[in-house]
């Protein structure tokens, strides 16, 4: 690709040498900060993992002692490395809450949308570059304060992580820390999400009209204003409660609840069900921060590699706006068993089937979108097209959840684990993946190693089916999700009990899965194949800049001319044709 | 590296970016007071009837709250002055208007801080009924929001003021998007002072 320098004379004037703490610690580039995201939600998705690769140990081996580390838990977790059921407790709550709000939230907002968007956009910066800044550092505080709540006397929070009052009211264990920890989370969340649409909204480069932006950087803005709508009634719910458990008041506590046999000391009059209510008019559109993002990724690559315009371009972004908008109104098909009633469980189940539309709108256009192609079977491709069906797994296994009949019998089963498992690890994170190793060569000028990347993704796929597939039928059996010890001790479990193992092993082998990925991350900054400006032939405005980009950008002009995905364009003398360059007839 | 539009306004929107990010800002905070009152709603509801006595127990000081809703009306109004004193180009009426704002914030707090340990007094916490609950959860918050606009108004017209002389737009800007928000906590206030002490 002939690569034009008009390095504008103005740019270079700002240029100027930073300290170390003002270029990499407390830096005010999105670039660096996007890998500041990155690095840190990928940490943390990590840490998660760890998490839960010792619950599955308890629950393969009940009353087993935990091998090798057991004895490092500490007598008030794992007497003799055997795993205690609270913090079997603790340990799935935390789970849930990092891996959704610090492990794939940073990286599929904060990182991927810092680091990619402004560059789409064929923006310097983003609008609010300081905040940016304060927005990362409240994330990092949030996470110091979970990651120390584990060593709290009475340990982390274990109530879930939907934290459900009035349990989470007057348990003993981490949950003021928890909160705390939210209120930075969000915080962080809503600086992001102003900074985020307020860039889209006024940084476009010139002739990057609405309908020309790539489709991620609109799965990014219908995410943003996820994120800033819905998040502020869970600080408020997350400020009551706090309430509820350092001031005695009762917002969730009704009257007359009894605690260990006596009637609690409280005025009462509260209503538990509301922080059900505060909690999912949040984690419902939560789950669509978590997914929308993965869907924009996927887009990009699938777009790249099929060398084929996206199809249904169109119909996709008026189905991501449908679908951000229907998010709100839908929470309360977490609710179904709650006793609401049968008027609102008919509403709800109602705007739940309608919000599968646009979801399999997407995907349709998604998987049309190969039909035809001269598809490239590279890393990043692989996963996307291992996101494809196993979001629709997810996806299917959702719709019996949103009519309450079946519902009822399904929702306190291991079939919800499994269901929602398929749509954020083998779905999501396939797709974060994906966008790793697409966007590797833009943050360090060189690609991740191929051959590793297979040895990632086709373990991973296996292991991933292996891990939550046999969640659905040992939920179809009516298995219970909340037991520490895997179900052994009901009798209807019996048959399906020894699928534990099985779901065990996957689960550490998918561990073993995840080490080429680790070793080719680190081997690749300094080691991998050198990329030039667009190493995958793209056409989107990021591949115009150098790799990896400086601050500011770019060092040339950059005026949109066509839309997104001008691949295989009929008399072009290449088969692609980037959205910035003048039309060459 | 300049960021484009945060002076001039963008050509297409006629904004510049800080006037998008505080309505965007401002978005989220109808979403968080909006909560809160729903709270109030649903515990409303859910008294089986308690409620009014729960308020007449509260002894609520309504003279006292009239007063702290004309004080934050004049400061919206002395907020307006401020920016429009910045507009014509006056520093001194904009410093006298600035302050005058921030005065009133303080005034506000004085009489919430008296409101408060009136209650303290009278052995009313907010342990004592999910209406005192509610109701310190609602306006301590929105306490802290007059805090926090009482010391953004006090960095623009103190120590940040000096940027008058070298790029007025930009200060008449930041006083602009200070005062909106300045009277979403305004606002705030006009919607809590009848729920509580009116209705």
């Amino acid at each position: 690709m002939a690569e034009p320098v008009h390095a504008s004379p103005a740019h270079d004037e700002h240029h100027h040498e930073q300290s170390f703490w003002r270029k990499y610690i407390f830096s005010t580039d999105h670039k660096v900060i996007g890998v500041q995201y990155s690095v840190t939600g990928l940490a943390f998705l990590f840490f998660g993992f760890v998490l839960m690769m010792l619950m599955r140990w308890n629950l393969a081996y009940p009353n087993e002692p935990i091998p090798l580390i057991g004895s490092l838990l500490g007598d008030n977790r794992a007497p003799g490395g055997i795993m205690l059921p609270d913090f079997y407790n603790e340990l799935g709550a935390m789970h849930g809450t990092i891996m959704v709000f610090l492990g794939v939230v940073p990286l599929a907002v904060g990182g991927f949308g810092n680091f990619v968007m402004p560059l789409q956009l064929g923006a310097p910066d983003m609008a609010f570059p300081r905040i940016n800044m304060i927005s990362y550092w409240c994330l990092f505080m949030g996470g110091v304060t979970m990651f120390a709540s584990f060593f709290l006397p009475n340990g982390a929070a274990g109530n879930g992580w939907t934290s459900y009052s009035p349990l989470a009211d007057i348990a003993l264990n981490g949950q003021t820390a928890w909160l705390i920890g939210m209120i930075f989370l969000i915080t962080s969340s809503l600086l992001g999400a102003i900074n985020f649409i307020t860039t889209a909204i006024q940084l476009r480069a010139p002739g990057m009209t609405w309908m020309r932006l790539p489709f991620f950087c609109w799965a990014q803005i219908v995410t943003a204003f996820l994120l800033l709508l819905a998040f502020p009634p869970l600080e408020a719910a997350g400020v009551l409660q706090l309430m509820d458990r350092v001031a005695n008041t009762s917002f969730f506590i009704p009257e007359g609840l009894v605690v260990g046999g006596e009637v609690l000391d409280r005025s009462g009059g509260g209503s538990p069900l509301l922080w059900q209510h505060l909690f999912w008019f949040l984690a419902h559109p939560e789950v669509y921060v978590l997914i929308l993002p993965a869907m924009g990724i996927v887009a990009e690559v699938i777009a790249n590699n099929s060398r084929k315009p996206l199809w249904g371009y169109r119909s996709m972004v008026y189905s991501l706006i449908f679908l951000g908008f229907m998010s709100f109104i839908v929470w309360a098909h977490h609710m179904f068993i709650t006793g609401m009633g049968s008027v609102m469980s008919t509403f709800f189940q109602t705007t739940t089937m309608i919000i599968s539309i646009p979801s399999v709108i997407i995907l349709s256009a998604l998987f049309i979108s190969l039909w035809g192609g001269s598809i490239r079977y590279n890393t990043p491709m692989l996963f996307a097209l291992g996101f494809l069906p196993m979001f629709g797994i997810g996806g299917l296994t959702g719709l019996p959840l949103g009519l309450s009949a079946a519902d009822i019998p399904l929702h306190d089963t291991y079939y919800v684990i499994g269901h929602f498992h398929y749509v954020v690890a083998p779905g999501t994170l396939f797709a974060l993946f994906a966008g790793v190793y697409y966007w590797f060569p833009k943050v360090t000028g060189r690609k991740m190693n191929e051959f590793l990347g297979k040895l990632h993704f086709w373990p991973s796929l296996v292991f991933m089916n292996g891990v939550f597939f046999p969640m659905m039928i040992q939920g179809l059996n009516g298995v219970s999700r909340r037991l520490a010890d895997g179900g052994i001790s009901y009798d209807f479990a019996g048959e399906v009990a020894g699928l534990n193992r099985m779901m065990s092993v996957s689960a550490w082998c998918l561990a073993l899965a995840q080490i080429p990925f680790i070793i080719n991350f680190f081997m690749s900054i300094r080691n991998g194949e050198k990329a030039g400006r667009n190493p995958w032939n793209s056409t989107t405005v990021e591949w115009l800049a150098p790799s990896p980009a400086p601050h500011g950008n770019f060092d040339q002009p950059i005026e949109v001319v066509r839309g997104p995905y001008e691949y295989s364009v009929p008399g072009s003398d290449k088969d692609y044709v980037p959205q910035a360059e003048p039309a060459s007839t | 590296m300049e960021i484009p539009y945060t002076v001039e306004a963008h050509p297409e929107t006629g904004l510049n970016n800080g006037k998008i990010g505080i309505w965007l800002f401002l978005t989220s905070e109808v979403m968080l007071f909006g909560a809160l009152f729903a709270t109030f709603i649903m515990l409303r509801i859910g008294s089986d009837g308690n409620w009014a006595a729960m308020q007449a127990e509260a002894e609520l000081n309504i003279p006292l709250a009239t007063v702290n809703t004309a004080v934050l009306i004049a400061s919206s109004l002395t907020m307006v002055m401020a920016w429009a004193s910045l507009m014509r180009g006056q520093l001194g009426r904009f410093k006298l208007f600035g302050w005058l704002t921030v005065g009133c914030g303080g005034i506000f707090l004085v009489i919430k801080y008296f409101e408060y340990t009136a209650k303290f007094e009278h052995h009313h916490y907010p342990e004592s009924s999910t209406f005192l609950a509610i109701y310190f959860a609602m306006t301590g918050l929105h306490a802290l929001h007059v805090i926090g606009g009482m010391a953004w108004n006090a960095y623009f017209t103190g120590p940040g003021s000096k940027v008058f002389h070298t790029n007025r737009q930009w200060l008449t800007d930041r006083v602009e998007h200070s005062g909106l928000f300045w009277h979403f906590v305004d606002l705030v206030w006009i919607f809590l002072f009848p729920v509580f002490y009116l209705l």
